[in-house]
């Protein structure tokens, strides 16, 4: 609750509801930026943070709530309005045209022109050149095809054509979670250039120790909903941003682990020896038991997914192998990692595992339809039969084998996967983010869920970004940073603080 | 496998065990706890057909006003269902590649250089089984470039069956010389004659019927059916569900080539010749006849019945359009307008249920 400041703000959100269906992604969020700050934008993975930007951004139309821009009363029906505004945003998943120049997609929409329609490429170099030195990258070259350039220097290419409107609010969604350190700090002095000309940036970030170094205040989102607002950036305690962020103590509620001592868990069922794929990650050895759940835990970026999706075959590796059981796996085959026993939940959920206009049931049977057919023929019923006793194992809601996968909320999509696993009789499960997107309450019964199949004796291998996550469900974790293991222990033996210095060393620090 | 093992610690309040009661057989089409399912898939897609029922019913009766005593003949409707049943069998076929999120646009030159193929002298001289055979596996054939191209070669469905449909039309052209082959067969030629028509129905349309019914059960029924769907609607999921999707892509281009030469077959009994013109814009009448149906473009759903409708409506059209003496350049006009009409209703459809 900040006081607002005598000339007031220049954007307020307020009671911004949007309705997916099946979801509430925004339930009433509130959002006060004033000229000239850095307003940080904090919330899990899930909270709704991206969907608040792309209302901001025009891109979605909000079902309630109300928007002021400079006193006035707005409405962003399209991207386009919201640029007329002033308004512009930077999207994680960078929205250039790789085919164009970096002069086309700088000026791609108000490209200077005479009569009206002959683009005049040589204007629209030379100010795209001015745009990128004002950056600080004068070295990027207007004429060349974007696609051309480094993760780095398309973002700046971002940037430069947010700077090509008139804009008086930037949004920036996670902006230096491709960059390296100097392009970091490159990136933070171009936001004091901006600020100090007046212009709002919206900045999203995971990193805290960003958000205190150019934060101004911090607007806390959780469930879609505001749970704080206009919070000092560099005072407010780290452990109040992170309770607010989480709910820590509805969210993090994990299942007991088995005592170590009743832990003779037999051979390793899973094992990589130097599993290696160049550029992303390198030689990593584990060791997966039955009833054990290991962690990785590890920044974005940091090789974590890409080594589970080697070992389930969906990359090829460049070196190492992967063995179940002893017996060594065909490398870069998927089918050869499911027959041997090996189920994977994707990090994204909705592109990499759900038949999202398909049933529960064609989704949980899709791994398993031999099992229910013979010579090709479905028998229907005891697939739906056997599906449905895999759902309700995890008391996946609703309890309906013909509801449609993409009316389900995050959790029990999990769930879906999940059975899928399951009903495939899987021994192995590699978990890429489990509970991305899956809304805090329910996040509980997740873990438990997972809990319970390592208690039955699934070796579980977890990826997760959330920290607490994978030191609160793994027995053992590894810590990889930049595609290196650089530590390995039980979990008990680990806290947060100790995972963030060893996954952050080397970030950059003021 | 694992079993139950309910530990009942993830107990939660909402005493879970209550719903274990509903039946297995009857999904309970609303489900009591307010789940935000939607109406069972079955619902809508009767809707679909529903409509495109009605819209052939309502072309029968302007068939049946305009032009009463030609229309309903006996023979006018053997006509249209002959007609209706070349088209529609290179249909069943194309509702399965576009079903898997494919095009086939080679399907028109496949049925002329199979229909050409399989009328050569030197394959006459083996009889009907010659050419039956032939056109058969020349239409295997190209399915199998196709496919390889497609699923291994890793290129775009639309490029490789687009090189395919000028080879196989170039190929055919050299075979004829420009020429219409005239088959002398007169098993391949009674099969077309009104004495084979059993009980009134011609030997073609029968065959349309059983590859309609067939289709039906493979896309419906079996697992080849689901993992069309599946590679359809998300191929990388299908793909880390364990599923080999390049070698699920390679039959759907056989199948489809399969139907082109059982379609090259009919052809040729129908017309008693091969020619190299055979087959022309049978890819956009099949597209189109499956997506007026109801079978997305992007993949993901298919409906057999709903691409019969849709082959069944256009032969309609075009039928009283020639009864009432109008050229096809108003017949063109009218499909034109159909599709976009249709596409429009689908793309309603689908923005309803966007996620």
């Amino acid at each position: 609750m900040a006081p607002a400041p005598p000339e007031g703000n220049l954007l307020t959100m307020s009671g911004i509801t949007k309705l997916f269906p099946g979801v509430r992604a925004l339930d009433g969020v509130d959002l006060e930026v004033q000229a000239g700050e850095v307003h940080c934008l904090l919330g899990q993975n899930g909270a709704g943070k991206s969907t608040l930007i792309k209302v901001l951004a025009g891109a979605h139309q909000p079902d309630d709530g109300v928007i002021t821009w400079r006193g006035e009363e707005v409405q962003l029906k399209s991207p386009i309005a919201a640029m007329k505004l002033g308004i512009a945003t930077i999207y994680q998943e960078l929205d250039l045209v790789e085919g164009l120049s970096v002069a086309e997609n700088i000026f791609l929409g108000h490209e200077p022109t005479s009569a009206g329609f002959i683009v005049k490429g040589g204007e629209a170099r030379a100010a795209a050149t001015a745009l990128l030195a004002r950056l600080g990258h004068p070295e990027i070259p207007a004429g060349r095809p974007v696609g051309d350039l480094s993760a780095a220097h398309q973002q700046i290419v971002s940037m430069a054509r947010a700077l090509s409107h008139e804009v008086r609010l930037i949004v920036m969604d996670e902006p230096s979670a491709a960059l390296d350190p100097d392009e970091v700090d490159n990136l933070f002095r171009i936001v004091d250039t901006l600020t100090a000309d007046g212009v709002a940036v919206i900045y999203i970030s995971h990193r805290l120790e960003e958000i205190r170094r150019i934060g101004d205040r911090v607007t806390v989102i959780k469930d879609g909903r505001t749970v704080a607002v206009g919070l000092p950036a560099k005072e407010t305690p780290t452990s109040d941003v992170v309770a607010l962020m989480t709910g820590r103590d509805v969210a993090y509620v994990f299942p007991d682990r088995p005592a170590v001592a009743d832990a003779p868990r037999g051979e390793p069922v899973l094992r990589t020896e130097g599993l290696t794929r160049e550029g992303e990650f390198e030689p990593v050895d584990l060791e997966l038991r039955p009833g054990e759940i290991v962690g990785l835990a590890g920044l974005v970026g940091s090789g974590r997914s890409e080594i589970l999706e080697t070992i389930f075959g969906a990359r090829k590796p460049t070196g190492g192998r992967v063995l179940v059981d002893g017996q060594e796996l065909k490398p870069g085959s998927v089918r050869a990692a499911v027959r041997a026993g090996l189920g994977l939940a994707p990090e994204e959920r909705k592109a990499q595992a759900l038949l999202l206009i398909e049933s529960v049931t064609r989704n949980v049977s899709v791994s398993s339809m031999s099992r229910f057919s013979r010579a090709g023929w479905l028998d229907s019923t005891a697939e739906r039969k056997a599906a449905r006793a895999a759902t309700q194992e995890l008391s996946l809601r609703p309890d309906n084998p013909d509801a449609i996968i993409r009316t389900l909320s995050g959790g029990n999509q999990q769930k879906a996967v999940l059975a899928r696993w399951l009903l495939r009789g899987c021994r192995v499960l590699l978990l890429d983010e489990p509970t991305r997107g899956v809304d805090v309450g329910a996040r509980a019964e997740l873990y438990s869920v997972i809990r319970r199949l390592a208690d039955d004796g699934l070796a579980v291998l977890l990826v997760s970004s959330e920290v607490p996550e994978v030191l609160g469900l793994a027995d053992r974790v590894l810590v990889l940073r930049e595609g290196r293991v650089v530590h390995t222990s039980p979990a008990q033996e680990l806290d947060e603080h100790r995972v963030l210095d060893l996954v952050m060393e080397g970030s950059p620090t003021p | 496998m694992k079993q139950p093992a309910s530990e009942a610690q993830q107990g939660g309040p909402e005493a879970a065990p209550v719903a274990d009661a509903v039946p297995l057989t009857k999904p309970a089409g609303k489900t009591p706890g307010g789940s935000p399912s939607r109406p069972p898939l079955g619902l809508r897609l009767d809707f679909r057909t529903l409509s495109l029922l009605g819209v052939l019913a309502a072309l029968i009766v302007v068939g049946g006003i305009t032009k009463p005593d030609q229309f309903l003949d006996t023979s006018n409707l053997q006509l249209v269902l002959t007609q209706a049943s070349i088209i529609g069998v290179v249909t069943v076929g194309m509702t399965f590649v576009i079903t898997s999120g494919g095009i086939d646009l080679s399907v028109g030159a496949i049925v002329a250089l199979a229909s050409v193929w399989a009328t050569t002298l030197a394959t006459q001289e083996y009889g009907f089984a010659g050419i039956l055979f032939t056109a058969i596996i020349v239409g295997l054939a190209c399915g199998l470039v196709n496919g390889v191209l497609i699923a291994y070669g890793g290129m775009a469905p639309f490029i490789a069956t687009l090189a395919i449909m000028a080879s196989a039309r170039g190929l055919a052209l050299q075979i004829t010389d420009g020429n219409t082959q005239v088959v002398t067969l007169k098993s391949v030629l009674d099969l077309g004659s009104r004495d084979s028509y059993i009980l009134g129905v011609p030997p073609l349309v029968i065959i349309f019927a059983a590859v309609t019914v067939i289709g039906w059960l493979v896309l419906n029924r079996t697992t080849f059916g689901r993992r069309t769907v599946a590679v359809g609607g998300n191929a990388e999921a299908t793909r880390l569900a364990g599923i080999d999707v390049r070698r699920q892509r390679l039959y759907l281009y056989l199948l489809s080539g399969l139907c082109c030469g059982i379609a090259a077959f009919m052809l040729i009994v129908l017309s008693g010749s091969g020619q190299n013109t055979n087959g022309n814009l049978y890819e956009l009448d099949a597209i189109a006849a499956a997506i007026i149906g109801g079978t997305l473009l992007s993949g993901g759903r298919g409906t057999i019945v709903g691409s019969v409708l849709g082959v069944l409506i256009f032969t309609t059209i075009t039928n009283i359009f020639a009864l009432n003496n109008l050229q096809s350049d108003v017949q063109q006009i009218a499909k034109g307008a159909i599709i976009v009409a249709a596409v429009l209703v689908q793309r309603r459809t689908a923005r309803n249920g966007e996620g």
